[in-house]
């Protein structure tokens, strides 16, 4: 793993590869750019773009749209995202580490039907959240299980598993639909029930509090280092003595636990548990990562970018919705922005490349 | 000196977990499915409706549907928005792409948002789209279900296309007198455990039993699952089993055109009865090449028109939802709200050589 010393010197390290990202260090990242890069790449760091974006369409949105600033409708778009946001965390981390997690929508849909079919069959409901995260945990530690024992790839072996996961929720609830759920819970899920004097939703303060969490393991621990490490160079960490395999194992079976946590969230927030629910929604929590700035490839990133693309996402969805902007212009918009997301900061990194190149080829050129 | 990290991390990850459990368990009160029912809420209107009350100008009608760029819906709600034109509101449609059952949630708040007079909805999943519409109903916006309803309490109406005992009798009527009252006869369905398909066959079934019909004989009711390829050769079985077979209802849309499709290319054409549930586009081929004499449906531009004088007939304060109030619908006449608030948009239409060009969806 190169240390921070050994790129200090000013030139990239050998390991670093082309398309990274220049661009400040924080949370432990294991390269750093030229002095070029640096002043140039404070600025126009990804998740410092995605941030300032947020911030730009919540001031529009703010300025322009009637009933945005309405705090049943900022509950409403907050916690309309929050099974998203909950995914997401456990996501970073994965991203961040090079794997991937393609299944974890249909674990929200697996959880779902799980306490559907649970609270018909007459369970009480403080049981059936305890066993349905067991499942997620499960869930979880097959996928874990798959990439490092058996050493697929995480994308092969979560696109199995989301055909499995979401054919085991059909089986558990068929095409039913169950509801009526404890009021007590359905009313710590909607988003008309908010923390005392803010307009935050339960599930949102609880997301909130586990992004803190989250952030302080990824940027302020040494598990956080070695996710790092790991996603930068994975046998390099192996041979730097990361017990690499644990700790993918680790990651994969937090993502289960917390896609069956959703998967709760979400049935008590629609008061309807469905084997379909939740359709599609991994590509929405990839896509808020990838929009945050961490980068697919693994090694890059950071969880306040990735948090910040989450809510750029939920908001830029409310904004166009209340102003009626059609779903298929939304869908196009989304897509544009997660293009630019990948795109953009390629474009920096090479540009600064090149002005790096030809700022060496000028000094070592002798003059005429 | 990163010997103390795995304690820190160790308590980051505990931390994480306490504050999960902590959340997901406050409040623990041995809460049941049971003791959950017990407790269901009561509902009521404490509002007055003054049937003489004419109809509000400027109203703001939203229509919902299951998912935009949907032809037949399209229809529908076009025809609703061209009725608001007509006593002076607006309507427009929004939703979602997809079907998913909570899809068309966050159109919902935002209808809510935009203070929408009426919210007339075609429902995904009959629960998952509550909460929101009785927020939407607290600030006074009038929530019309048409085409699948949402549960009871989340809507003042229901604009049913048609009623179920209507559609089921009046499928075996027509039928009968197309084969002069006797012979075989079967059924080809969608799903085994379709809970509409079912309840039509339900009705079928004991319309045959009045003594118009001794002379025909239910012989088989055959499961195509709605899919093409299956109901194809289910219609391919039937025939070959009752040889003497005289006609099929297919009170299903994939149902009757894949049957249509076998008859057309067969030796039964114009031999073999086909009649059931299809839509005009699908069928006009076989209309117009004789396969099919007749099919039935409900006009889903009729439905519009009916949901959105529905609408504001609510808003006006004309009707409140109760059962027995009675409202009028434009050129559609006088319509009662029947229990749960439910309005039957009359007897299905019938499509023929006649008629079939007047419709397209």
């Amino acid at each position: 793993m190169p240390t921070a010393s050994d790129t200090a010197a000013g030139r990239p390290h050998p390991e670093q590869r082309p398309g990274g990202r220049s661009g400040g260090s924080s949370g432990g990242r294991p390269t750093r750019p030229g002095p070029a890069g640096r002043v140039k790449g404070v600025a126009l760091r990804w998740d410092t773009v995605i941030g300032i974006l947020l911030t730009a369409v919540f001031a529009t949105g703010l300025a322009t749209t009637e009933g945005f600033a309405d705090p049943g409708n900022l509950a409403f778009a907050l916690n309309d995202i929050a099974e998203v946001a909950l995914i997401a965390l456990p996501m970073t981390l994965l991203v961040v580490a090079g794997q991937v997690d393609l299944s974890v929508a249909s674990v929200l849909g697996l959880a779902s039907a799980l306490t559907g079919a649970l609270w018909e069959a007459g369970w009480a409901f403080e049981l059936i959240v305890p066993v349905v995260l067991l499942a997620g945990v499960a869930g979880g530690l097959l996928n874990g299980w798959l990439v490092t024992r058996i050493g697929l790839p995480p994308l092969a072996v979560t696109i199995g598993t989301l055909a499995l996961y979401r054919g085991l929720a059909s089986v558990v609830l068929g095409s039913n639909a169950v509801t009526g759920f404890p009021e007590t819970y359905a009313r710590w899920a909607s988003d008309t029930t908010t923390l005392p004097g803010t307009f935050l939703p339960y599930p949102v303060v609880l997301f909130l509090a586990l992004a803190v969490v989250t952030g302080v393991a990824l940027h302020a621990t040494a598990l956080g280092r070695a996710l790092f490490a790991i996603g930068a160079q994975e046998e390099a960490a192996y041979f730097a003595g990361l017990r690499v395999k644990r700790i993918k194992l680790l990651l994969f079976t937090v993502t289960g636990l917390l896609a069956a946590f959703a998967g709760i969230v979400f049935t008590l927030r629609y008061g309807s548990a469905r084997a379909d629910n939740g359709f599609g929604f991994e590509m929405l929590v990839i896509a808020a990562v990838l929009l945050g700035g961490v980068d697919f490839n693994g090694g890059k990133g950071t969880l306040i970018g990735a948090v910040c693309g989450v809510l750029l996402i939920g908001v830029l969805k409310n904004l166009l919705t209340l102003n009626d902007v059609a779903n298929e212009v939304q869908v196009i918009v989304t897509g544009l922005l997660l293009v630019g997301s990948v795109l953009t900061p390629r474009a920096v990194a090479v540009a600064a490349e090149r002005r790096h190149r030809r700022a060496a080829a000028a000094t070592a050129a002798p003059p005429p | 000196m990163y010997a103390n990290l795995p304690a820190r991390r160790r308590a980051a990850a505990a931390t994480a977990a306490a504050c999960a459990l902590a959340t997901v368990l406050a409040g623990c009160s041995g809460t049941t499915k049971d003791s959950e029912e017990k407790a269901a809420a009561s509902r009521g209107s404490g509002a007055t409706a003054d049937p003489d009350a004419p109809l509000r100008k400027g109203l703001k009608l939203a229509f919902l549907p299951k998912q935009i760029n949907n032809p037949y819906e399209k229809i529908v709600d076009e025809a609703g928005i061209a009725a608001a034109a007509e006593f002076g509101g607006t309507g427009k449609e929004v939703g979602p792409s997809d079907a998913g059952a909570s899809s068309q949630v966050s159109y919902i708040n935002t209808l809510v948002r935009q203070r929408q007079d009426a919210i007339l909805i075609a429902a995904n999943d009959p629960n998952a789209v509550c909460g929101p519409l009785k927020q939407a109903m607290r600030k006074d916006i009038k929530v019309v279900a048409y085409d699948s309803d949402t549960a009871k309490d989340c809507r003042q109406l229901f604009i049913n296309q048609a009623s179920t005992e209507e559609i089921g009798r009046s499928l075996v009527r027509d039928m009968a007198e197309q084969i002069g009252h006797q012979g075989k006869i079967a059924i080809l369905s969608a799903t085994q455990n379709a809970t509409n398909q079912n309840a039509w066959i339900r009705y079928m079934k004991d319309e045959l039993t009045k003594p118009a019909y001794r002379k025909m004989d239910l012989v088989r009711v055959a499961y195509g699952d709605d899919a093409d390829q299956k109901s194809f050769q289910q219609t391919q079985g039937l025939l070959q089993a009752y040889p003497d077979l005289k006609g099929i209802i297919s009170p299903t849309t994939v149902g009757i055109s894949a049957a249509a499709r076998y008859l057309s290319d067969s030796s039964y054409k114009k031999k073999v009865v086909l009649n059931g549930l299809g839509t005009p586009n699908q069928m006009r081929k076989y209309i117009k090449d004789g396969t099919v004499e007749r099919f039935s449906l409900w006009d889903p531009e009729k439905l519009g028109y009916l949901g959105a004088y529905a609408a504001a007939a609510l808003a006006s304060g004309q009707i409140t939802g109760a059962e027995g109030e009675t409202f009028t619908a434009g050129e559609l006449g006088e319509y009662t709200i029947g229990t749960d608030g439910e309005v039957v948009l009359g007897p299905p239409a019938v499509f023929t050589e006649d008629n079939i060009d007047d419709f397209d969806f």
